[in-house]
Order: structure tokens, then C-alpha cells, then sequence
């Protein structure tokens, strides 16, 4: 698994610009698969493999996948709570991966993250204020008193009321509990917020409750979002840009208007068409894919949809199709981009 | 409408649902009518604690102790509630069958799924067992497993997500039931593959005649799948009517607020509506409308009374004050 089997998407590179807050390039994250009784490692589980994309001040990246495509890898390896096997990310033109424990300490005020699940993500000891203010004390961010202040205001901000911050995470529903999660990941004043399936597990109509609050706290505090998420309907109303991956590569990353009107790769086309419109006289041409998600342990040669695209030639069982910005900003990683 | 009594394979009337718990009686099902015509695919959709799945649960005789079932579960002309332990087993299985949300957990870890599925034909068939064998392998490729006849050797943790959805539908249709009942089949399953399973759902039941009561709290699985659709708050019906209508025409707040609030692909909006509160605690329901204490169109008698299910016109039933005389 040396780098020279790796094609570099180096073309994303060149066209950093000034105002790109987050530079993710040639990101590669490889867990190992230990066996046998000496625990050797037999193999490799290639979760992220060579991903590079940025995103700009105050702008929504969607991550958009399907279970096993390396979505929440890319999440968690950007804020370092997993090392790369190899690329850099640069958050506000720092490589976190050079920095030491200090360092690495300052960036988290920067950077934070709102998990998937509000029943796991919550310490079911401690009362809710508390676990919001864990990150000031840790900071040693300002008087007990202004750390209170600080926290009632967050979950106010969050539509709570004060009398909750002595309150057990079990004595609230999972939207509030979401709600819970947001307010601490903004108690350090961050710029950059990775919301790793912030709404997945809520119900329909408290889900739009959060997607509208974090709009309106991105406008608030001018926050960077990377949103990672399965649903491309959720992908479609937050992002103003949208990464599509699959198995471990970014398959397409495009404005998100422009995306959903004309996907330029085979696995968004058939993703956007697999999913079921709350309409029910649309009319959809579906495209039902062959099989299922092959494993990342070994995935398959070239492209690494071609055994399940309809479109698939030699070429793409061959070589690895690069990234190619086709239109404005819309890149794609096939080799039958139609136009 | 095409809503004919007459070819009912199940008629539900005043179903109630108690559980008498420590803290008082939960009211899971409260006073629920609906009825599902043979071959027909029929949605109850609503979000979590709404009762879709204790309606199910009910209707093929699964509740409970401390679950009490009240009411008239008509299959096929007989009452269920009044049928034996061993009757309702013969009905299960046979003509009557389910599939639940989690399919890894739903199979048994320790047989192979052709030892399940064939388990299915023994219990209701007299026949002999290679021949159940060579039905299952059979099944299995009508629901789309590859090489059936190597994975109706396979264990349950050998199979993918999908493929063991797909072992699902084949033991619950294998003895070809005029009823399927299908619990959020989908919401485990990644989006391609439960495009598949849909796909393969709607074809069976096409090719089976097999009528479907499909819950789910995904509108747009509703939208694509079903032709009547009942919504349910807070074990209520509180709107039944054809999908057409519903998406057409939505009555009661609470749809109405449903429908605006999910972010539907190729209508992006701003913003997304947004239900304020959240769902009530079942136990000691206030007397009026469960929903009023969320509702932006609320009048004073919504939090004294019950509204009732009115027929407001063909085909669309209603239960809110606002259509009420």
C-alpha cells in the first residue's frame, strides 16, 4: 500500500485560495486488520484513501456517503482524534498534524465536534451544565462565575432554559439532547465545526428544529461547517458545496446547487435517484445499483464503482480516474463524464 | 375511491392499546379504525411513540404483558382477539406474516438461513424435507440473493444488511400470505440498497397479491410505496386518506407540518418549517387534542375535547376542530 499506488489528487491544490479555512489534501487514514495469534496485522481496511478538498470561511462542506464510505473517518482524522496514515490538514493555515500537545490543545478551541448520537455522546454523571462548561474549566477560560454566565447563555442560545443546567442527560429527549451537544462544541467560541450526523437520529419534525438552529448559528457566529451526513436531501438544504464519497475516495464535489441539477458521476446520479421523494406525483427514473458496498479491506481495482456502474469499461477496472474539474468548481472522478 | 369495504382483508375498528404501568395506563393505541384491502399497500406513518408499531404489534397478536389489546382485529372475517393461541399460530406465518426493522437481529444467530426459512414450511406444511429445502432456494432467488443455493447454507452474520432483508421478505412470503406487515423494513438499510428492497417489496407484492401495511416515519418511503396512508399522533389516527391527497392536500396541522418540515430533494428551501415542542408523554394524556399544545392553529376547544375522525370528504378522513361543525 505505498504511496506510489496512490494517484495524487494534487489539481485541488492549485487552486487554494485566500479565503479557504480548512485545506484538507491527500488526506489517508489505513486501519490495520490484526489476525493470528501473534496479533500481526494481515491487513488493511483503507477507510479514507486520498482525499483532499477545502473548505472556506463561513461556508457548509456536506459529506455525503453510504455507510462504510469513510465519511466520519475524514471527520474525526481532520481533528486529529485519529492520526493520518498520511496528507495534512490545515485549519487556518496550521498543519494540525505538526503540532505538539500545546498546540494541538489551542487548535481544539478552534475546531469541535458534534457527534451522531445524543444518548452516547452526553456523560450520563455529570448534569448537563457541567458537561457544557468541561471545555472552559479544561481552557481555564475565565472565573467560575463568568463560566456560568457563559453556559447559561449557550443554552439559551440552544432554545433551553437555565433551570436545565442541573439536570441528568436521561432527562431529556434526544433533540434536546442534540441541542445540548451544540451548545457545548460552541462554548469555546470555535470557527470550525464538524457535525458528524447531527440529525440522523432524531425524529422528522425535531430534526428540522436543528438543522434551522445550526443555520442560524453559523449566521450568528460566522461558523465553518463540514456536515457529514447520509441524507442527501439534509445534504442538499445545509450545504452550499457537497463532497459525495465512496469507499474511501471523494467521487464527485461540486457547488451544491450545480450537483443536484446535473451529477456528473454515475454513483450520485444513482444515489440521488435511489432516494424515495416525499412527492408522490414525481416521476422518477430510477436507477436500482447491482450488489452492494464492496469491503475497503480489498477494494476493487481502478475505479472503485465500476463493479456496480453501469457505465464501467476496461479503462475503469484499469486506472484510478482522477478528480477533474469538468465545469466551474465541479469536479468529477470518472473517466465517461458526459457533459 | 377505490377504498371497498367489500374485499377488506383486514378491518381494524376502535383498536385500543393499554399498557398499565407503574405510572399509569400508557395509551399507546388509543381508538384506532383502518382497514386494508387484499393486494392493497397501506402506510401508517407518524414519529417515534406515535404507535405505529404497537398497532402492528397488535394486529398479529405479539402484545404483552402488562399490554392489553381491546377492540375488534378483523382478518379474513374472524376477530383476532377472540382466536386461540393455536389459531392465531396458524394464522401467522401462513396468512399473515411481518418483517421488523432490524433483519440481523431478527434472525436466529445460530441456524443457517435455509434451516429458518424452511423451519416456516414444516411447522405449516406436511412436506417432506428436501422439498422445503429446494423452496427456500427457490424463495431465495425470487427475493434476489445470489447463488441462493450456496447462501441458503449462510449464517445470518454472513450476509450484508440488505441480503438479510431480503431472507426477511422470503420466510415471511414463503407461504404466500394475503398479509404482510412490514415494521420500518427500510430505516436500517443504506439508501441504494433500500431503493433495492423497495423495489423488490412493490414487485411481490404486484406478483403475490400480497397486501402490505408498510410503517415507516419516512414520507418520502410513504410517497413512493403506498396508495392509502393513514398519520398517526400519539396513538391516533389523525388523518387517513389516498397518498395523492395527503401530499395534495394535507387537513390536519399536524401533517401539514410534517410535510413541511422534512427537506425534499429538488425543492430547496431557505428554511424548513418547524413543529415546535415535542411529542407528548403518553401516560395521562390532557383531555383535549394531543396535539394542541404544538398546533399554531389552535381555537379554545382544542384543549378542552377529543376531536373525532370525521369523513370530510370521499376518501379523506380528518380529526381536528377546524373541520368540525
Amino acid at each position: 500500500m505505498g504511496t506510489s499506488q496512490r494517484e495524487k489528487d494534487t489539481n485541488i491544490k492549485n487552486k487554494k485560495t485566500e479565503d479557504d479555512f480548512v485545506v484538507v489534501d491527500n488526506l489517508v487514514k489505513h486501519f490495520p486488520v490484526r489476525g493470528g495469534i501473534l496479533k500481526r496485522v494481515v491487513d488493511w481496511v483503507q477507510a479514507v484513501d486520498g482525499v483532499s478538498f477545502t473548505v472556506k470561511k463561513g461556508e457548509t462542506l456536506g459529506l455525503v456517503g453510504e455507510s462504510g464510505c469513510g465519511k466520519t473517518t475524514v471527520g474525526m482524522t481532520m481533528l486529529r482524534l485519529l492520526d493520518p496514515t498520511s496528507g495534512s490538514v490545515k485549519i487556518d493555515g496550521t498543519n494540525i498534524y505538526d503540532l505538539d500537545r500545546k498546540g494541538l490543545k489551542a487548535m481544539r478551541r478552534k475546531a469541535q465536534l458534534i457527534f451522531q448520537d445524543p444518548y452516547a455522546s452526553l456523560n450520563p454523571r455529570k448534569p448537563i451544565g457541567d458537561s457544557i462548561m468541561d471545555g472552559l474549566e479544561i481552557h481555564k477560560i475565565g472565573k467560575a462565575k463568568e463560566r456560568r454566565d457563559v453556559m447559561v447563555d449557550l443554552l439559551q442560545k440552544v432554545g433551553m432554559q437555565e433551570y436545565h443546567a442541573h439536570r441528568y442527560p436521561h432527562e431529556f429527549s434526544g433533540g434536546q439532547r442534540q441541542r445540548i451537544g451544540i451548545a457545548r462544541a460552541l462554548a469555546l467560541k470555535p470557527e470550525f465545526i464538524v457535525c458528524d450526523e447531527p440529525v440522523s437520529a432524531l425524529d422528522v419534525s425535531i430534526q428540522s428544529q436543528v438543522l434551522n438552529l445550526l443555520q442560524d448559528l453559523q449566521e450568528e457566529f460566522n461558523l465553518t461547517y463540514l456536515f457529514v451526513a447520509h441524507n442527501l436531501s439534509v445534504i442538499e438544504h445545509i450545504s452550499d458545496r457537497v463532497a459525495v464519497m465512496y469507499l474511501g475516495k471523494i467521487v464527485e464535489l461540486a457547488p451544491c446547487d450545480d450537483l443536484f441539477i446535473k451529477p456528473l458521476h454515475y454513483y450520485t446520479q444513482a444515489l440521488m435517484s435511489a432516494i424515495p421523494v416525499a412527492d408522490p406525483e414525481a416521476k422518477i427514473e430510477r436507477i436500482i445499483l447491482e450488489g452492494e458496498v464492496p469491503t475497503p479491506i480489498n477494494p476493487p481495482s481502478g475505479c472503485r464503482f465500476h463493479p456496480r456502474c453501469t457505465a464501467a469499461t476496461e479503462k475503469c477496472k484499469l486506472e484510478v480516474p482522477p478528480l477533474i474539474e469538468y465545469r466551474p468548481e465541479h469536479w468529477s472522478a470518472c473517466w465517461h463524464v458526459e457533459l | 375511491m377505490k377504498k371497498n369495504e367489500d374485499k377488506a382483508v383486514l378491518e381494524v375498528s376502535n383498536l385500543r392499546t393499554y399498557f398499565h404501568t407503574e405510572d399509569g395506563v400508557v395509551k399507546a393505541v388509543d381508538g384506532l379504525d383502518f382497514h386494508v384491502n387484499a393486494g392493497e399497500i397501506v402506510g401508517l406513518v407518524g414519529e417515534s411513540g406515535c404507535g405505529k408499531t404497537v398497532t402492528s404489534l397488535s394486529i398479529i397478536g405479539l402484545i404483552a404483558s402488562p399490554g392489553k389489546v381491546q377492540g375488534t382485529i378483523k382478518f379474513e372475517g374472524k376477530n383476532m382477539l377472540n382466536l386461540s393461541t393455536n389459531e392465531i399460530s396458524e394464522i401467522r406465518g401462513n396468512y399473515m406474516s411481518m418483517i421488523f426493522q432490524q433483519p440481523q437481529s431478527s434472525l436466529n444467530p445460530v441456524l443457517t438461513v435455509g434451516e429458518q426459512i424452511t423451519e416456516v414450511l414444516h411447522i405449516h406444511k406436511d412436506i417432506k424435507k428436501d422439498e422445503a429445502w429446494d423452496e427456500a432456494i427457490e424463495m431465495l432467488r425470487l427475493v434476489g440473493i445470489p447463488a441462493p443455493e450456496k447462501k441458503v447454507h449462510a449464517y445470518p452474520h454472513e450476509m450484508s444488511g440488505g441480503q438479510a432483508q431480503r431472507v426477511m421478505i422470503a420466510m415471511a412470503l414463503i407461504l404466500k400470505p394475503t398479509l404482510l406487515i412490514a415494521d420500518e423494513p427500510t430505516t436500517a438499510l443504506d439508501v441504494t440498497i433500500q431503493a433495492q428492497i423497495l423495489d423488490l417489496m412493490r414487485g411481490l407484492n404486484k406478483k403475490m397479491n400480497t397486501a402490505v401495511i408498510l410503517i415507516t416515519h419516512d414520507l418520502g418511503v410513504i410517497a413512493d410505496m403506498v396508495s392509502w396512508v393513514a398519520v398517526m399522533y400519539a396513538g391516533k389516527i389523525v388523518e387517513q386518506t389516498s397518498i395523492k391527497a395527503l401530499f395534495a392536500e394535507p387537513l390536519h396541522p399536524y401533517t401539514q407540518g410534517l410535510i413541511g418540515s422534512i427537506p425534499i430533494l429538488g425543492h430547496k428551501k431557505k428554511r424548513l418549517d418547524v413543529i415546535p415542542g415535542v411529542v407528548p408523554n403518553l401516560v395521562n394524556l390532557p383531555p383535549g387534542c394531543a396535539f394542541a399544545s404544538r398546533c399554531d392553529q389552535k381555537i379554545e376547544v382544542c384543549d378542552q375535547k377529543m376531536p373525532d375522525l370525521i369523513k370530510l370528504k370521499p376518501g379523506h378522513e380528518v380529526r381536528c376542530w377546524l373541520y368540525q361543525k
